[in-house]
């Protein structure tokens, strides 16, 4: 999968921010919609499309979308 | 003079005893006097279980209960049993959408499809005595607290609370008793691997009116009610150990 079709994922964690409002350099916990629930969304997502466990240190540890991308493949 | 709450005498099966609750109440029921049987899958965990154990006449058995083979060696070394506590229990933090059939099934296959599966061949292979205790681990996740992400581990225990009713309504002539502890949050290693970190840990001290998270043995104590002859005409109802949780 690359990165674009990653982001349009990632969208789908959320119910009004847009695939198109974000880049591989969008800050995602500065996102205003982001809360427990997308991060949980998010680890969710890295299991159902990679079969990747990503754990919550991972989720902290990653600052933008990109990040998060490298570290689910790192893990693949 | 007799102590209602003692377990002296009884030969209790704890499943899910490697870890957490189910380690807990293997302990505590030993303490009481009890011979206890406990089923796990990790075996050196299972070993830590039972170097804990006070008393003699304890027996270990290493099975994975979701699968037909484990199931049959437990049930093939079981006889004469006065309780059964159904311990052993998976959770994964999935939201809604991402609730496919196959999260579903693995989920559901220990938490919900393997304990009935147990008390039902149980009681068709008599293994019991009469006056048999079942007490099942259930949860506030099931119909008290409805919280995200928690969908399909919470409505897997509200049909195993709902299923265990209707066990005990038929099973009451057999003078079985069936009832359900739910504990609400309860530091095991259930709750510290994995999705939880430290400060979700902390956030969730504010959000219970005892301001703390519950022991494993704090579980212990309300199952090790439900096992005794205390609780003799108590059958088909639920104690919730929740430091207040869903007052």
């Amino acid at each position: 999968m690359e990165i674009d079709e990653f982001i349009g994922k990632f969208a789908e964690i959320f119910d009004d921010t847009d695939a198109s409002a974000l880049t591989a350099e969008t800050k995602f916990r500065e996102l205003d919609e982001w809360s427990s629930l997308s991060a949980l969304g998010l680890l969710a997502l890295a299991d159902e499309e990679f079969d990747v466990e990503l754990k919550a240190e991972d989720v902290r540890q990653a600052e933008t979308i990109a990040d998060i991308f490298s570290i689910i493949q790192s893990k693949l | 003079m007799s102590n209602p709450f003692s377990l002296e005498g009884k030969t209790i099966l704890i499943t899910g005893a490697s870890s957490g609750i189910g380690r807990a109440v293997a302990v505590e029921c030993a303490k009481m006097g009890a011979a206890v049987i406990i089923s796990g899958r990790n075996e050196e965990r299972l070993r830590q279980t039972f170097s804990s154990l006070v008393g003699t006449g304890h027996k270990l058995i290493v099975a994975d209960l979701s699968n037909e083979d484990g199931l049959k060696d437990l049930l093939g070394s079981l006889s004469g049993l006065d309780g059964i506590v159904l311990a052993a229990g998976v959770v994964e933090m999935i939201p809604v959408l991402f609730a496919s059939k196959s999260k579903f099934d693995k989920i559901l296959a220990t938490n919900l499809f393997t304990p009935i599966e147990l008390l039902r061949q149980v009681v068709k292979k008599r293994l019991f005595n009469p006056g048999l205790s079942v007490v099942a681990i259930d949860s506030v996740a099931g119909i008290s607290k409805f919280e995200v992400a928690n969908g399909i581990y919470g409505s897997g225990k509200a049909a195993l609370a709902s299923f265990l009713k209707y066990f005990a309504l038929e099973m009451s002539g057999k003078k079985i008793r069936v009832n359900t502890v739910s504990p609400g949050m309860i530091l095991t290693p259930m709750q510290t691997k994995g999705a939880v970190d430290e400060t979700k840990l902390q956030e969730t001290i504010d959000r219970i009116p005892m301001k703390r998270w519950g022991k494993p043995e704090e579980v212990a104590y309300a199952v090790l009610y439900l096992l005794s002859d205390a609780s003799a005409y108590l059958t088909g109802t639920n104690i919730k150990v929740d430091g207040g949780y869903t007052i």
